[in-house]
């Protein structure tokens, strides 16, 4: 615990009370005020700029005189900026960035406007929902540095995310929201107690000295309303027009505070009207609605904070036989590491001693543990089950798995979607109108009446902030996203939500979809005379340069000769290269044969069964002599794929096979799989070409791969779904990953996606419908100041409240499957 | 009805011993997780002493 006073170790201001916060500098615990003094205190110091403290002490006055002189210096240093943010195309560099104070969208066009004017600036997406900017930067022309100090100056404090976990500071917001919302309540409920007599009062004469006591009194509970419950309303406010540009928390600061004080004003001069009520009502329920709309934004945040959790800040080197702790963040690829029971892996990296168990759960939702021999790849972030291991690293940092899922999480939540930016414009060129609009009202009711002048302005500002347009969007989004999340299906792009609402089609890939993917050797059958080790060794070493699960079964089931040299890949045929001098090729029978110059000869087709398994295929490894030997393949059908296939169906989604197998092969899985439509021996151009047909057709086409084998087809589908696993997850260029290696959730996805869209739906025609009826209404006097305030605030809770449905619905089916996966636990 | 002139200033009194009762609860993390504390009434074990390392490896020292 901080004794209260400590001054934090970076930026020597006093830390708040109550909070822990600590940087790990050199194997010490140091109190911190702040996560952002935390984040540059440990880059500064595990960059070898630990001197920069020393000097520091040596003038701490004058570190008093200009408080935090140097927050965002680390960010200015290039060596530092490249440890901690993403390489993206043209030497350009992205980050993903907490914006505290972000409130509502509104914030978020200042933070996007703020960015887009520096030079340099390529890209910014901010959104409100999930408070995260994606920035694309140009770093030989803008510093990061620079471009965190234009956040911090329009009022949004920006925390840039390198698997830096924010729930602290989301609970300190959540706090102090909780704390302003309870003083708007009461006060509000107070000064409705006090309202009733004085309507009352009014027609049946009140005691003159009773009803001035009550408007005091009213007042007096008012002011901590206004100036404390409201402040946070003021600060956007003040922070937008700094930035010149306006923002929702214009019009309702100025309806606040013109009602207040010209309340104030009238109470103690003792005649007039008073709006005590509708001030505190409006405060009151504004905030509750920014209360809710909090709570939702931090839900989907939490997914991909808790992710990045997982990783360990510490691990266990191996250096000349000697074990040492050292942070996480030193490590470096070609460490070993010494993993040891019940311990959480700490990179990327191979196996190279032990025979483990891993509890991978965290990362795909396999409950069961996997073995991990000597050479198998084990992840940042899960857990070692059985014997230590020793391991060597292979990626570290951003690089590792885990933070590929965190970064497409977060990717996904920080993009706005098309129909968001829409909506955004439409808000902001409403916004301009409305404070226009607001001013010919109160100038037209001048000349008409100028008693009701007042309220009726005030009605107009309050009741048509688009705050309820501008969130439709992103929050169902965000929950749609952070729902599938759980059940481990990753959305990397949230438009792809949109367009898979609308799908008609399906297009399989065979191999690893339908089927596990999870090729076997069953049978090998020689047509020369060589034994059948060595047609595997053989085969082994050819297929070892493949990516395709096949190439991973032959790797299975025997040690290659020899490498292979020159291999080439013939797409949807086979491989071809040398081994031991020869010539081999390996894939369909045809291709196989083709390398005995002309002859088409085989063995007798008798001696190739066909096979009644459902899920098996033959492959041929041939030589310039002929063919050498047939390898019977079996790939077992997944269990849930014809319930998948059915779900899909009765959404209306008609599923197509299009696959490089065999014809039987691919016959035999449509069959039992329920799918009507199949198309074999097609090579990755085939596919695409079916792809595009069945798109000129007018379908919107969804298609589902195994991840990198299929990227042509994956790139030109609509929808691109790719069952992801390991390292193939970084580089995927799908729309959504089903991490959890199942089909299972398929259909789900695809009902919800379209609950999304219905969501949406609703949530815009409903803001839009409010807006447009109740502007005249305001505008023609018959809306009183209080009803304004109770309109305004529910027109934004509902859009919430009905986005926040999407989320829930999920969590409660998937419930009892959770407790087997720890993370929704880690605390 | 002058009985009002010192009600009032009562009732706001406990409005005001009410609001710090709230900071107070706010402060202390009392509203922070409102789902967990339900459900350690329905654990079996009392609190447990520390966990080996082994077990729980997230709540070893290190983190």
């Amino acid at each position: 615990m901080t004794v209260a006073g400590t001054p934090c170790f970076h930026c020597g201001e006093p830390i708040p009370r109550g909070l822990v916060i600590h940087a790990r500098i050199s194997g010490r615990d140091e109190p911190v005020c702040c996560h952002g003094c935390k984040a540059v205190a440990e880059f500064i110091t595990g960059a070898g700029l630990g001197d920069y403290y020393r000097y520091r002490d040596a003038s701490s006055s004058r570190a008093d005189e200009t408080p935090r002189p140097d927050r965002w210096a680390a960010y200015d240093r290039p060596e530092l900026v490249e440890r901690l943010t993403r390489a993206e195309p043209n030497g350009a560099r992205s980050i993903t960035v907490l914006l505290e104070g972000l409130r509502c969208a509104a914030c978020s066009w200042l933070a996007d406007k703020a960015l887009s004017l520096q030079s340099g600036v390529l890209d910014v997406s901010v959104n409100p929902a999930t408070a995260r900017a994606r920035l694309v930067w140009d770093p030989a022309r803008v510093r990061l540095g620079d471009l965190l100090r234009v956040l911090e100056h329009v009022g949004l404090r920006p925390h840039p995310l390198a698997g830096e976990p924010s729930e602290q500071l989301a609970l300190l917001e959540r706090r102090s929201a909780l704390k302003r919302l309870a003083v708007a309540g009461f006060g509000n409920m107070q000064v409705m107690m006090f309202a009733v007599p004085l309507y009352f009062g009014d027609a049946g004469g009140m005691d003159p000295t009773m009803r001035e006591y009550m408007r005091l009194v009213s007042m007096l509970v008012s002011i901590p309303v206004a100036l404390y419950a409201g402040w946070p309303f003021y600060q956007g406010a003040w922070h937008a027009l700094r930035a010149r540009s306006i923002s929702m928390d214009v019009p309702v600061s100025l309806g606040i505070v013109l009602a207040f004080v010209a309340s104030v004003w009238n109470a103690l001069r003792g005649h007039g009207e008073v709006y005590f009520d509708s001030v505190t009502m409006f405060v009151f329920f504004l905030g509750l609605g920014r209360y809710i709309e909090m709570i939702a934004r931090h839900r989907a945040g939490s997914v991909a904070d808790a992710l990045a959790r997982l990783a360990p800040v510490t691990a266990r080197r191996l250096r000349g036989g000697q074990a040492e702790d050292v942070q996480a963040i030193e490590l470096a690829v070609g460490d070993e590491l010494l993993v040891r029971t019940g311990e959480v892996f700490a990179a990327d990296g191979v196996v190279i001693e032990g025979e483990g168990r891993v509890d991978e759960s965290m990362l795909t939702g396999e409950s069961a543990a996997i073995a991990k021999p000597p050479g198998a790849p084990v992840h940042q972030g899960t857990q070692n089950l059985a014997a230590p291991l020793k391991v060597r690293v292979a990626a570290v940092a951003g690089n590792t798995v885990l933070s590929g899922i965190v970064a497409l999480l977060e990717r996904a939540q920080a993009e706005r979607p098309r129909l968001a930016k829409a909506a955004d414009h439409a808000a902001a060129w409403f916004l301009s109108r409305i404070l226009v609009g607001a001013a010919i009202v109160f100038a037209v009711w001048w000349y008409v009446d100028p008693s009701r002048a007042f309220s009726a302005t005030l009605a107009v500002l309050v009741v048509t902030c688009p705050c309820a347009l501008s969130l439709a969007t992103p929050t169902a989004l965000a929950a749609a996203t952070a729902s599938l999340a759980r059940r481990g299906v990753l959305v990397a792009h949230t438009d792809a939500i949109e367009t898979l609402s609308k799908a008609t089609h399906v297009l399989w890939d065979k191999t690893g979809t339908l089927t596990k993917g999870l090729v076997r050797v069953e049978e090998v059958r020689p047509l020369a005379e060589f034994s059948t080790a060595q047609a595997l060794a053989w085969a082994g070493a050819l297929e070892q340069m493949s990516e395709h699960p096949i190439g991973r079964a032959f790797l299975a089931s025997g040690k290659p000769a020899a490498a292979a040299s020159g291999v080439e890949v013939h797409a949807g045929r086979g491989l071809e290269g040398r081994v031991d001098g020869r010539r081999l090729r390996i894939g369909t029978r045809a291709f196989a044969a083709e390398l005995q110059a002309g002859q088409a000869g085989g063995p007798p087709s008798a001696s190739l069964p066909g096979g009644d398994a459902a899920e098996e295929s033959w492959v041929y490894l041939g030589s310039e002599q002929g063919l050498l030997a047939a390898f019977r393949l079996t790939d077992p059908l997944r269990p849930e794929a014809r319930d998948c296939v059915a779900g899909l169906a009765a959404l209306g989604l008609r599923s197509e096979i299009a696959s490089g197998d065999e014809a039987a092969t691919v016959a035999r899985v449509a069959a039992r799989c329920g799918i009507d439509t199949h198309a074999a021996r097609l090579a990755p151009a085939d596919k695409l070409a079916r792809l595009k047909q069945l798109q000129a057709e007018g379908a919107v086409v969804v298609a589902v791969g195994d991840g990198i084998n299929d990227a042509p087809l994956l790139r030109g589908a609509d929808v691109a779904i790719a069952m992801g696993r390991g390292s193939a997850l970084a580089q995927t260029s799908a729309d959504l990953i089903l991490v959890r290696d199942s089909l299972e959730d398929l259909p789900h996805t695809a009902l919800l996606a379209r609950r999304t869209q219905r969501v949406i739906r609703q949530n815009l025609t409903w803001s839009i419908g409010y807006n447009l009826a109740a502007l005249p209404l305001a505008a023609l006097g018959f809306v009183p100041p209080w009803l304004a305030a109770i309109g305004m605030s529910l027109s934004s809770v509902v859009v919430v409240l009905n986005a926040m449905r999407l989320s829930r619905g999920s969590q409660s089916r998937r419930r009892p499957e959770w407790p087997a996966t720890p993370q929704p636990e880690v605390a | 009805m002058e009985i009002l002139f010192v009600l009032i200033p009562l009732g706001l009194v406990l409005v005001g011993f009410g609001l710090w009762a709230f900071f107070w609860a706010a402060g202390d993390g009392q509203f922070d997780d409102l789902d967990s504390p339900g459900w350690t009434v329905l654990e079996d074990d009392a609190p447990r002493a520390p966990p080996a390392a082994t077990e729980r490896p997230d709540e070893a020292p290190p983190r």
